[in-house]
C-alpha cells in the first residue's frame, strides 16, 4: 500500500524543495492546514484499513442487512450485510491510487510538453496547442466509455485516460508560464552567461510555474476522484473491489429502503474533494499575496479593511520635503470666486495590516474660472492621486482622510464621506483625459458610441443631434475624416487619434474644468505639440479651468499659467509660472527643472508662449 | 466577419474530422474478437468467421475506415452490432431527451452565474464570500451524489416532484418541464459554481480597467456603465467556461439520466460500451463531438459579436 503514501509526498515535496518560505506561509493559512490535516486522515485510513477496522469489506451477512448505524457496524451495514464502514476505508484505495494514476499522466503529459511549447515554440508549439483544444473539446465520459468498449474496465487504463483527457489543462500552464519567463531579461542574461537550455528550464522556469502546477494538480486529483466514482457508479468501472462509486450504486437502488446509506460515500467524496480545492485556493492566495507591492497596494484591502480604524502611518510619506517659504501648502489665498478649491487634502490607502499609507499630505490649491494649473512631481508624487480626488475617482481602497474639495462654492467632497457632490458633476462641469489613450476607451464600443451616451444622459439629447454634435467634435479636435473615426473601434485608430476622442469626450458637455492626467505622457513627440495646441485652444475658447498634471516642464511652460510643485505627496512650491521658471525657490523644483530642462529646449519652449496672454488669461 | 466565420468553420470541420479518425483507429485496432463477442462462446468457428464478414470485419482497415468514414459523412452510421437498429435512428431517438437537460442547464447557469458572479464582484462582502464558498462546494459534491439527494428529499419523502417517468415536450409541455426540474437542479449546482466565480473573476478585472474609470468621468449612469460595458467586456471569458461547461455537462447528464430514468443517450451509452456496440459507440461519440463544436463555434462567434478584437485575430 506504499502507492497510497505518495499523495501527500507528490504535492508537497514540489513546493517544499525550492520555495522553503512559502511553504512556511501556507502552514500558516488554516484552511491551508484543516484541508491538509483532511486529506492526510483520508490517506492514513486508507493505508491502515485493515488495522482500523475488524470488519473485512467483501464479507457479506443477510442477518446483517441494511443494519442501522452506530449498533454492531458503527455506520450500519449495506443490502448485503456489508460494513459500510470498512467499505468506505477500503474504497478510498480505490479512488486515491486512481487519482494518484491520472494525477501522474496529466503531468507527465502536460508538462514536458508544455516547456518544449513554450520555451522553444515554433512548429511544436502550434501543434501541441491545437491537440491541447482537441482534447478539451472531448466529452471526457464518452470517451472513457469508449475506450472501455475495447480495453475492458480496468482502472490503470481508465484513469490513464482521464489524466490525458486532463493533461490540456497542465499544457497549457506550463506553456505560458514559460511564455512570460522567457520574455523576462534575466532570461536572455542567463543565456548570454551561456546557462544551458536545461539550467535555465529547471532553475528558472519550473521555479515559476510550480506552486500553479500544484493548485492544478489538486484541482485534476479533485475531478478524478469524481469522475472515477461516477463510472463506478454507471456501473461500468472495476467491480471487484469496494470503491466510493459503487457503494453509491448500492445504494441508489436501495433508495427507497434505506435513503441514508446515499449520504456516507457522498459525504466522504465531498470532504476529499473539498479539501483538494480549499488546498488550491489557500496556496492560490498565499502565492498572490505574495506578489510584489504593486499590487497589495491598491488591491489587496477589503472594503471592510477600508472602513476599519484610520491609524495613519506617516513613515511611508517622505516627511523629508522642503517647504519653501513660497509654498502653496498653507498660504495658497484663493480668490473668492475660484472655480475649485482644494483645502488640505490628505488621500491615503489602508493596509490589510491595520496601517495606513499616505500618498496625499495637506494639499491645498485653486484652480480659478479659465486659469490652467500645472500640477507637477515626479511619478508616485501624488499628483494623479490629487486629480482622482476632486473628480471623485479614487480606486475603492483609497480614501480621503483629510480636508474639503469645493467646486464653486460648493463642498463636494470631505473627510467624512458626507458630500458626494462628484458623482453629479462628472461629465457636466469635470472633464478628465487620462494619460494612456488606449486603455481608456471602451474596446467593446465604437468611438462614436462612446461620444453618444455620455451626451445623451447629460445633455439629453437625441440620438441624430448627439451625433452630429459628436461630428464636430471630432472634427473640432483635428480628426480629419469624422464619420470614419465615429464608426471606428479604438482599436483601429492610432494612439494620437485616440487621445484627440478622449478630448473630444472630455469637452463634450461643456465642463467648466478640465483635469488632464499627463495627456501628452504616452504620445509620440509630433504629436504631443499637437495635442497641446488643441488642448490650449480648447481651454481659451470655451475658458474652462484646468489642472494639467504632468512631470514635464516643457509642457508647463507651454501652457500653463500657475505651477504647483507636488514631492512625496505635499506641495512643495506654488507660483506663476514664470517667477517659479525663472526662480524657483525649493531645491526639489531646482532639481526637476535642470532635469527637464536638460533634453528639452527651454528657450524655444517659452518664448511659444506670448507674455501678454498672461494678463488676459487670469 | 465573413472571413472571421469561414476560418472558424473550416476549423471545426477539421476537428470532428481529426477525433472522428482518431476514434475510429483507436477503437478497431484495439485487439479482441468482436463476432466471437456477438455470437458468445456457444458459437462455431464457422458461424463466427461469417458474422465477421457480415460485418466487414474481414477487411483490411484502410477499406473498413474509408467505407465507415464514407457513409459517415452522410450521417449514417451503419447499424448496432446488436438490435440491429440503425445507429442515427437511435441516435436521434435519445438526443432530444438528453440534449433538453443540457441546454436547459446551460441556460440557468449561464443566466444565475451572471447575476452571482455579477452581484459579487460590484458588492463584495456577504455574497462574494457566498459565491467563493459555493464554488468550492459545486467542485466537491459529485452531480449524481447531489441527484441522489435531490431525489431523496424532494421525491422519496416530499413527493413534490416526480423522481423518475420522462414525458416528451410533444406529449405535455408542464408534466414535461415538472420532470427536467431535478435533473436540471442537480446538474446545475457544479455549473453554476465555477462559472459564477469565473464570471466575478473577469468582472472584477474590467472593473479595474482604465476604461471603466473614464467612462465615469464622463457621468454616464452607473447602470450603463455596469450593464453596457462592464458585463460587455467580462462577457467573453465566462463564455468560454461556459463552452467547456457543456463538454462537462453531456458526461454529467449520461450519469444523472440513469438516476431519474431518462431515456437519453446515458442508457444507450452504457449499454453500447457493456456490449462492446463498436457501431453505436463510434456514431455516439461522433455525434457528440459534432455537437460540442457547434457550440464552441456559437460561443465563438458570440465572442466575436461582443469584442469587435476578436474578429480580426
Amino acid at each position: 500500500m506504499s502507492e497510497v503514501v505518495i499523495p501527500a509526498d507528490a504535492v508537497v515535496p514540489v513546493v517544499a524543495s525550492g520555495r522553503q518560505k512559502l511553504y512556511r506561509r501556507v502552514l500558516k493559512n488554516p484552511m491551508a492546514v484543516v484541508s491538509l490535516v483532511i486529506l492526510a486522515l483520508v490517506v492514513l485510513s486508507a493505508v491502515f484499513a485493515g488495522q482500523i477496522t475488524g470488519w473485512d469489506p467483501g464479507r457479506a451477512d443477510l442477518n446483517d442487512a441494511l443494519a442501522p448505524p452506530f449498533g454492531e457496524h458503527l455506520l450500519g451495514a449495506d443490502a448485503s450485510g456489508r460494513d459500510v464502514l470498512a467499505r468506505l476505508f477500503f474504497g478510498a484505495r480505490v479512488s486515491l491510487i486512481g487519482a494518484l494514476i491520472a494525477l501522474a499522466t496529466a503531468l507527465a503529459i502536460g508538462i514536458p510538453t508544455g516547456l518544449i511549447a513554450g520555451y522553444f515554440q515554433g512548429w511544436f508549439d502550434s501543434l501541441s496547442s491545437w491537440f491541447a483544444s482537441l482534447l478539451m473539446a472531448m466529452p471526457g465520459l464518452i470517451v472513457v466509455l469508449a475506450l472501455i468498449s475495447v480495453i475492458g474496465p480496468g482502472m490503470v487504463g481508465v484513469m490513464v485516460t482521464f489524466g490525458a483527457l486532463l493533461s490540456p489543462g497542465v499544457f497549457r500552464l506550463t506553456r505560458s508560464g514559460v511564455v512570460s519567463v522567457r520574455r523576462e531579461l534575466y532570461i536572455d542574461a542567463a543565456k548570454v552567461s551561456g546557462l544551458s537550455d536545461y539550467r535555465i528550464i529547471s532553475r528558472h522556469v519550473l521555479g515559476v510555474i510550480r506552486a500553479p502546477l500544484v493548485i492544478q494538480a489538486s484541482m485534476i486529483a479533485g475531478i478524478a476522484i469524481v469522475l472515477q466514482a461516477g463510472l463506478e457508479f454507471l456501473g461500468v468501472g472495476d467491480s471487484s473491489t469496494a470503491s466510493w462509486g459503487q457503494m453509491l450504486s448500492e445504494a441508489f437502488s436501495n433508495i427507497y429502503v434505506a435513503p441514508t446509506m446515499i449520504l456516507w460515500p457522498g459525504l466522504i467524496i465531498g470532504l476529499t474533494v473539498g479539501s483538494l480545492a480549499i488546498f488550491g485556493a489557500a496556496l492560490r492566495d498565499t502565492v498572490q499575496g505574495a506578489e510584489p507591492a504593486r499590487k497589495t497596494r491598491r488591491r489587496k484591502p477589503t472594503n471592510e479593511e477600508e472602513t476599519s480604524t484610520r491609524r495613519l502611518d506617516l513613515s511611508t510619506a517622505a516627511t523629508a520635503a522642503v517647504i519653501s517659504p513660497r509654498d502653496g501648502g498653507q498660504e495658497d489665498i484663493e480668490p473668492s470666486d475660484a472655480l475649485l478649491v482644494v483645502r488640505d487634502l490628505q488621500v491615503g490607502y489602508p493596509q490589510p495590516d491595520g496601517s495606513t499609507t499616505i500618498v496625499v499630505d495637506g494639499v491645498s490649491l485653486h484652480v480659478d474660472r479659465g486659469e490652467v494649473l500645472g500640477l507637477v512631481g515626479e511619478s508616485g508624487s501624488g499628483k494623479s492621486q490629487t486629480a482622482f480626488s476632486i473628480l471623485g475617482l479614487l480606486p475603492d481602497t483609497g480614501a480621503i482622510l483629510g480636508g474639503t474639495i469645493s467646486f464653486a462654492a460648493r463642498t463636494i467632497a470631505s473627510a467624512d464621506g458626507a458630500a458626494h457632490g462628484a458623482a453629479a458633476l462628472r461629465g457636466r462641469q469635470f472633464g478628465y483625459i487620462p494619460q494612456e489613450p488606449m486603455s481608456n476607451l471602451d474596446p467593446s464600443f465604437t468611438l462614436g458610441f462612446q461620444l453618444v451616451e455620455p451626451m445623451r444622459h447629460i445633455l439629453g439629447l437625441s440620438r441624430p443631434a448627439a451625433k452630429t454634435k459628436a461630428l464636430e467634435l471630432l472634427d473640432r479636435v483635428g480628426i480629419a475624416d469624422p464619420r470614419r473615426t465615429f464608426d471606428a473601434y479604438p482599436h483601429e485608430v492610432s494612439g494620437g487619434m485616440a487621445q484627440r476622442v478622449l478630448i473630444a469626450g472630455a469637452v463634450a458637455c461643456d465642463p467648466e474644468l478640465l483635469i488632464a492626467d499627463e495627456p501628452t505622457t504616452a504620445l509620440d513627440v509630433t504629436v504631443q505639440a499637437e495635442v497641446l495646441d488643441l488642448l490650449r485652444g480648447l481651454q481659451r475658447e470655451r475658458s474652462m479651468g484646468m489642472i494639467m498634471v504632468t512631470h514635464n516642464f516643457g509642457v508647463v511652460a507651454d501652457i500653463c499659467d500657475r505651477v504647483a510643485v507636488m514631492q512625496a505627496g505635499r506641495l512643495v512650491e506654488q507660483a506663476d509660472a514664470l517667477e517659479l521658471f525663472d526662480d524657483p525657490h525649493n531645491p526639489y523644483t531646482r532639481m526637476l527643472l535642470s532635469s527637464t530642462l536638460e533634453d528639452t529646449e527651454p528657450r524655444a519652449a517659452r518664448s511659444t508662449r506670448p507674455v501678454s496672454s498672461r494678463g488676459t488669461a487670469r | 466577419m465573413a472571413t472571421f466565420l469561414l476560418r472558424r468553420l473550416g476549423a471545426a470541420v477539421v476537428l470532428v474530422f481529426v477525433i472522428a479518425t482518431m476514434t475510429f483507429l483507436l477503437m478497431s485496432m484495439t485487439g479482441g474478437d468482436p463476432a466471437r463477442n456477438i455470437l458468445g462462446d456457444g458459437a462455431t468457428v464457422e458461424q463466427v468467421a461469417a458474422k465477421s464478414a457480415e460485418l466487414g470485419l474481414d477487411q483490411p482497415l484502410a477499406v473498413r475506415y474509408v467505407d465507415w468514414l464514407g457513409a459517415a459523412i452522410t450521417g449514417d452510421f451503419g447499424r448496432s452490432w446488436f438490435t440491429n437498429e440503425p445507429v442515427m435512428t437511435s441516435l436521434a431517438n435519445k438526443f432530444p431527451v438528453s440534449l433538453s437537460v443540457v441546454i436547459t442547464a446551460i441556460l440557468v447557469t449561464a443566466i444565475l452565474s451572471a447575476i452571482l458572479g455579477v452581484t459579487a464582484a460590484v458588492k463584495r462582502g456577504w455574497i462574494d464570500r457566498f459565491v467563493q464558498m459555493f464554488a468550492v462546494l459545486g467542485f466537491a459534491l459529485p452531480n449524481f451524489w447531489v441527484a441522489l439527494i435531490l431525489v431523496t428529499v424532494f421525491a422519496v419523502n416530499l413527493k413534490l416532484l416526480p423522481a423518475t417517468g420522462f414525458v416528451p415536450f410533444t406529449t405535455d409541455p408542464g408534466r414535461w418541464a415538472l420532470g427536467l426540474i431535478l435533473p436540471v437542479a442537480a446538474l446545475v449546482v457544479g455549473t453554476i459554481a465555477s462559472t459564477a466565480q469565473q464570471v466575478r473573476g473577469a468582472t472584477i478585472d474590467v472593473l479595474r480597467q482604465d476604461y471603466v474609470r473614464t467612462l465615469r468621468s464622463r457621468g454616464i449612469s452607473h447602470r450603463s456603465l455596469l450593464f453596457r460595458h462592464v458585463l460587455r467586456n467580462a462577457a467573453p471569458p465566462a463564455l468560454t467556461v461556459l463552452s467547456l461547461q457543456f463538454v462537462g455537462l453531456l458526461g454529467g447528464a449520461i450519469i444523472i439520466e440513469k438516476i431519474f430514468a431518462l431515456p437519453g443517450i446515458g442508457s444507450l451509452a452504457v449499454n453500447a460500451t457493456l456490449q462492446g456496440d463498436l457501431p453505436q459507440i463510434l456514431g455516439l461519440v461522433v455525434v457528440m463531438v459534432v455537437l460540442v463544436v457547434i457550440v464552441n463555434l456559437v460561443i465563438d462567434l458570440l465572442t466575436g459579436w461582443l469584442n469587435p478584437k476578436a474578429r480580426v485575430s
